[in-house]
């Protein structure tokens, strides 16, 4: 089947401060080549600690940062070549779901207003009426009172805010959602109804989703394979349940160690010393070779590209089997 | 309370809801009642008055009496009827010129806030440079460049349009000079929206930079323009009558409130202190000032949608 996202090879650099000639030193490769594949109806999890490119790297696939190099095939199409009219008219079909309710929905517009927008750009109602009607059977598909539209996002709780920015994501029928940490500001007893949420909305609507998180058990719950990522790279792929449970990278291994209650009885638990390297300097060889303990000689020099080991997995280590 | 249970089940009448705003804010509703007068009085006292604005008579430094409320001044002209013309042109001049800057000031801030890098370097850069001018020589150098003109006009048209032609270029000029520091203040707050997530969504959505800017930038930057507006009017009111004062705005026998304080001023000696010829112009500037103010903060609170209604 072909792939619904075929991300290759794909770079941002932020510039550092320019020089008196105007080159820029200290640049920030927040992404640092990562190819990735998002199928029709999949949910990829990308998973890492703060600071290693997630959010870059799903606003860079949406086009909302721009990329130094690499493709993004979106349907075959590469959405780094089109001209922004091309773009504007594509957008509907990718979508992206926030981090912090507070921000994502204009505090001056009603929910009606925030969720219609959409509606109006690509012209998919016709009339008031229509729009009325597509809003309402939105808000009611993601479990909001018909009555939201009129009422201001501070009315709502932070979860229910989640709900509306969910339900403006819906309302253009994307196929593929960008959620960048959906969960991670919210109660945990509200997270556990929004993943369910976007579940059920995956199966209905035969979505796929890049599930950006820091949280592995919510990833593996939601996700069928989980994408790893350390300062720019990915470091491992593969699906979530062989990667929590053997994970084969040795990050990898210090993450899913350092989940309370997890099935991984088999890991000892891992610490890893010191602070991620800054992305402005990245280390030799191997970016996390400082941290690794099992480091050799030649992780200092040789930088490891992602491999396979096995029937769907990938991992970018000399001393992984 | 009961009345609150009342107006939750039924929404109250537009009447009903400017008396419930009345009662929760009554010095704004008091200030907005005040201008309303005001403008009224600068409407109507020139006209019905049965003083001619500009005609002396002997009467000189007269004091206020039942004939002239306000006194007379040092022509013989009666001072209320005077007052009222003045504000008529002070309110004039002060809401056009507010109105200039605003539209420039607020579309120079959003465009260089919002698409940023170079432009945003280029236009700021030339707001540093206009704001390194003194803006009052500015428009000295403006309005005198553009006194040929008038005088072209006055030679094949009547006297009237001449006046206009002038108060014209007063409004462009005070106008152009008093947008700088709207449009910094627009462009600091439009920089720290636009990287907020609503937008980036709406971008996701595919709207275009235009629709941004005017449904999502635009509405949140209302507030900081509200209150910036309000000091700009008074702002402009003081550069006019410093204008009129050296000869280059309003021109006698017209007057503004700014040209009768500072004619006022001219007056007063130790030997014969003419008050009313100040008390009476500034009374009504500084109350005309303080209203604008308070109007300003309570539209500020009124179109915030997370303020208490």
């Amino acid at each position: 089947m072909a792939p619904l996202l075929d991300v290759e090879e794909l770079k941002v650099v932020y510039p550092g401060p320019k020089n008196l000639w105007g080159r820029s030193r200290n640049s920030v490769h927040a992404v640092n080549g990562v190819s990735l594949t998002v199928h029709p109806g999949e949910a990829l999890g990308l998973v890492g600690e703060s600071g290693c490119g997630k959010t870059t790297l799903g606003r860079a696939i949406l086009r909302l940062i721009r990329s130094s190099s690499g493709r993004v095939l979106f349907q075959g199409e590469d959405w780094l070549q089109l001209s922004s009219a091309e773009l504007r008219g594509r957008r509907r079909h990718a979508q992206m779901i926030f981090q912090d309710p507070n921000s994502s929905l204009n505090p001056r517009r009603t929910v009606g207003a925030s969720i219609g927008e959409a509606l109006e750009i690509h012209r998919l109602v016709n009339g008031p009426a229509g729009r009325r009607t597509r809003i309402r059977e939105l808000l009611t598909s993601v479990g909001l009172p018909e009555d939201s539209e009129g009422r201001y996002p501070h009315e709502f709780s932070g979860g229910q805010r989640q709900r509306i920015g969910i339900a403006r994501a819906l309302a253009v029928e994307p196929k593929l959602i960008v959620c960048d940490e959906p969960v991670s500001a919210l109660d945990v007893s509200v997270q556990a109804q929004i993943v369910n949420l976007l579940q059920e909305l995956q199966g209905a609507r035969h979505l796929a989703y890049l599930f950006i998180s820091h949280d592995l058990a919510v990833v593996e719950h939601l996700c069928g394979r989980i994408a790893v990522m350390y300062l720019g790279r990915l470091v491992e792929v593969g699906p979530s349940r062989e990667v929590c449970r053997s994970p084969a990278h040795p990050y990898t291994q210090a993450l899913v160690s350092a989940v309370p209650q997890m099935h991984a009885d088999g890991v000892p638990r891992l610490h890893l010393r010191g602070d991620p390297p800054s992305p402005v300097n990245p280390p030799s060889g191997c970016p996390f070779h400082p941290r690794c303990p099992v480091a050799e000689a030649r992780c200092r020099t040789e930088p490891p590209l992602l491999r396979s080991i096995g029937p769907n997995r990938q991992v970018a280590c000399h001393l992984a089997v | 309370m009961p009345e609150n249970a009342v107006t939750a089940v039924s929404p109250p009448s537009w009447f009903g809801q400017a008396r419930r705003y009345a009662r929760r804010h009554p010095i704004v509703t008091g200030s907005v009642l005040f201008l309303i007068l005001l403008f009224l009085l600068a409407m109507v006292v020139p006209w019905l008055s049965p003083y001619a604005s500009a005609k002396g008579s002997d009467t000189q430094f007269g004091h206020p009496d039942g004939h002239h409320w306000f006194g007379t001044d040092v022509h013989g002209r009666d001072l209320f009827t005077r007052v009222f013309a003045g504000a008529r042109i002070s309110l004039l001049v002060g809401l056009v010129g507010t109105g200039v800057s605003l539209v420039i000031g607020v579309g120079w801030g959003m465009v260089a806030g919002y698409f940023g890098g170079r432009l945003d370097g280029i236009l700021m850069r030339f707001v540093d440079i206009l704001y390194s001018l003194p803006g009052i020589v500015l428009v000295i150098v403006l309005i005198t460049a553009l006194e040929p003109t008038v005088k072209v006009v006055a030679e094949h048209a009547a006297p009237g349009l001449v006046r206009l032609v002038r108060l014209l270029f007063l409004f462009v000029g005070l106008g152009a000079v008093s947008w700088l520091t709207m449009a910094r203040i627009i462009r600091g707050q439009v920089l720290s929206l636009r990287t907020r997530s609503f937008v980036l969504a709406s971008q996701s959505l595919g709207a275009g930079p235009l629709r941004i800017l005017w449904y999502h930038i635009l509405p949140n930057v209302t507030g900081l323009v509200v209150v910036y507006l309000t000091l700009t009017v008074p702002a402009i009111i003081l550069y006019e009558s410093f204008l009129s004062y050296l000869g280059l705005g309003i021109q006698p026998p017209d007057a503004s409130l700014g040209t009768l304080i500072a004619e006022g001023a001219g007056q007063i000696n130790p030997l014969q202190i003419n008050w009313w010829l100040v008390v009476f112009p500034g009374g009504v500037l500084a109350s005309t000032l303080l209203a604008l103010s308070f109007v300003g903060d309570g539209v500020k609170d009124a179109l915030d949608p997370r303020a208490e209604r």
